[in-house]
């Protein structure tokens, strides 16, 4: 396989076009959970029941399309390899836990935009993702495949309590709206930790990239709201988005009063990290999303040129276990992969000549 | 395929470990029920943190203010007559079984929401399109009756006659109206 190849099956299409903020909002996330009414949750629920539910969506949505979302295509979990459904974990298509249910399957638009997972935690999570800073849109279009969706779905509604998920920390709107931010400057100068609990005040929650419970790889911090109920979804999104728009003029500013202070020192930071992608024989994951931040934050502050800005989506995916070992074609050990690591971010550099 | 649980073989197994016990391996499939019941959920690290957080949010046998003792029987007798889960069960896993158990669980629930979504107890967001008409109907006759009643005391009798034909209006219509998208 060569890297162009691997490269258009690991990024996906969406990501390669460019939003608002996507100096500072690599992506945005809204996530709907909604259950059939008459069905118990996959957590108790019986296989048969659950097939039932599979077997619905796929009978009633595969091969179809929606607006801009085309070719839905259909996977049980059941016939991934586990490699394969690494790389959906890796390019946050399903989550972790999909596995675990009984029944379960995504169904993933071509541009791999919209994915919804089926008879995870809840029998419906409606994913959508934008590149950059894009939430009121988001949002529209979210309500819109939703509806799409209930035309056929008789939902687990409740007039007082609204959306009826399995979790009751999801109950309501069902929905969790989020936005992936680079934000190396605001961590250089140690601001973040102090604006962590002052996010939290605004009901909003801050974690790492890939989810509940990880920390920050890479300055990459996700931020998404904790509230479903008591809130309608665009007070939900306004509020976060308010919070974000702050952190993007925080980081602005915190920025360029880097590049006033540190000058020289700063310069010499992103050129190291930027050798070390370049010469490294064997790198860790963590060391490579420390170089992968500096070298893009080099590259918005005009300091690298001529090096293309997805660099850093694309290689904090492709850097992952998943991905490696789908590329090498075979299971690798963790030393391994951190030589084949190593030498991918080598020959992605190469490509930029 | 489908795994049975090994403890209450009626649940699909969606917890897999492997025990390891005086250097013999045992794998272990069970339903997340069981695994909490069995203790095997303890040692569990991952994202136990939250997940306790959670549970200590649900469980209310911490409650300070008296009365609880009473309650205490109660809250042992209450199960969702559809899937089954007791309302202590749902204290252990922190998740609902199905779209019965609000109802079912919906007196000890308030407390519960009051504490996950800041104060909030009631939905204030989308309605569905194609099943919620009438609740969105509901809704909007609800919202016309108070805007009525306020023009009336405020004695603005030409304004609150135009929504009482509204409110006719719509109560007349046969089929539901459609509901709007929040958006």
């Amino acid at each position: 396989m060569t890297l162009e190849h691997f490269l258009n099956e690991a990024i996906s299409p969406w990501m390669r076009k460019e939003g608002t903020d996507s100096d500072i909002v690599l992506s945005s996330r809204i996530r709907l959970a909604r259950n059939f009414a008459n069905v118990m949750y996959p957590i108790l629920g019986k296989e048969d029941e659950l097939k039932k539910v599979h077997d619905f969506m796929k009978d009633t949505y595969n091969k179809t399309s929606f607006q801009d979302y085309t070719d839905f295509h259909f996977i049980s979990t059941k016939n991934l390899s586990e490699i394969e459904n690494q790389i959906l974990i890796e390019k946050h298509l399903v989550s972790p836990s999909l596995t675990r249910y009984p029944q379960s399957a995504a169904l993933i638009s071509k541009n791999e935009q919209v994915s919804i997972m089926i008879n995870e935690e809840d029998h419906l999570r409606i994913q959508l993702y934008f590149p950059g800073y894009q939430l009121a849109d988001g949002l529209k279009q979210a309500s819109q495949l939703d509806d799409w969706i209930e035309g056929k779905v008789d939902y687990a509604f409740d007039e007082k309590f609204g959306y009826l998920t399995s979790c009751p920390t999801n109950v309501g709107t069902g929905m969790r709206a989020s936005v992936m931010m680079h934000l190396p400057a605001l961590v250089i100068t140690k601001q973040m930790s102090r604006m962590i609990p002052a996010i939290n005040q605004f009901g909003l929650v801050v974690r790492g990239i890939y989810g509940e419970g990880s920390e920050s790889l890479g300055n990459i911090f996700q931020i998404s709201n904790q509230i479903t109920l008591g809130k309608s979804e665009k007070d939900i999104v306004f509020d976060l988005a308010s919070v974000v728009k702050q952190l993007i003029e925080q980081e602005r500013l915190a920025r360029s009063y880097i590049t006033e202070q540190l000058g020289i020192s700063l310069e010499d930071r992103i050129f190291r990290s930027y050798g070390t992608m370049k010469n490294a024989r064997i790198i860790e994951s963590k060391e490579a999303a420390k170089c992968i931040s500096n070298v893009r934050l080099g590259i918005d502050l005009g300091i690298i040129e001529n090096i293309s800005k997805n660099i850093l989506n694309e290689l904090m995916t492709l850097t992952q276990p998943g991905f490696l070992q789908y590329y090498a074609n075979r299971r690798l050990t963790p030393r391994e992969r951190d030589v084949f690591r190593a030498s991918l971010i080598r020959e992605r550099l190469e490509l930029e000549k | 395929m489908r795994v049975e649980c090994q403890e209450c073989q009626k649940r699909p197994a969606t917890v897999y470990f492997k025990h390891v016990i005086n250097g013999e391996k045992k794998e272990v499939r069970v339903c997340e029920v069981c695994a909490q019941e069995k203790g095997y959920m303890q040692s569990q690290d991952q994202g136990s943190s939250l997940h306790d957080l959670l549970t200590g949010i649900f469980n209310f046998d911490t409650y300070p203010f008296g009365t609880q003792v009473s309650d205490k029987k109660q809250i042992k007798e209450l199960q969702c007559p559809n899937c089954k889960l007791t309302f202590s069960a749902f204290k252990e896993i922190g998740k609902f079984g199905c779209a019965t158990c609000y109802e079912t669980f919906s007196e000890r629930l308030s407390p519960i929401l009051r504490r996950v979504h800041a104060g909030n107890t009631a939905h204030a967001g989308k309605i569905p399109k194609r099943t919620g008409g009438n609740i969105q109907k509901k809704r909007q006759l609800e919202e016309y009756r108070i805007q009525m009643k306020k023009l009336i005391e405020e004695e603005a009798f030409e304004e609150a006659a135009i929504l009482r034909d509204k409110i006719k209006a719509l109560e007349t219509q046969g089929s539901a109206k459609r509901g709007e998208s929040e958006g």
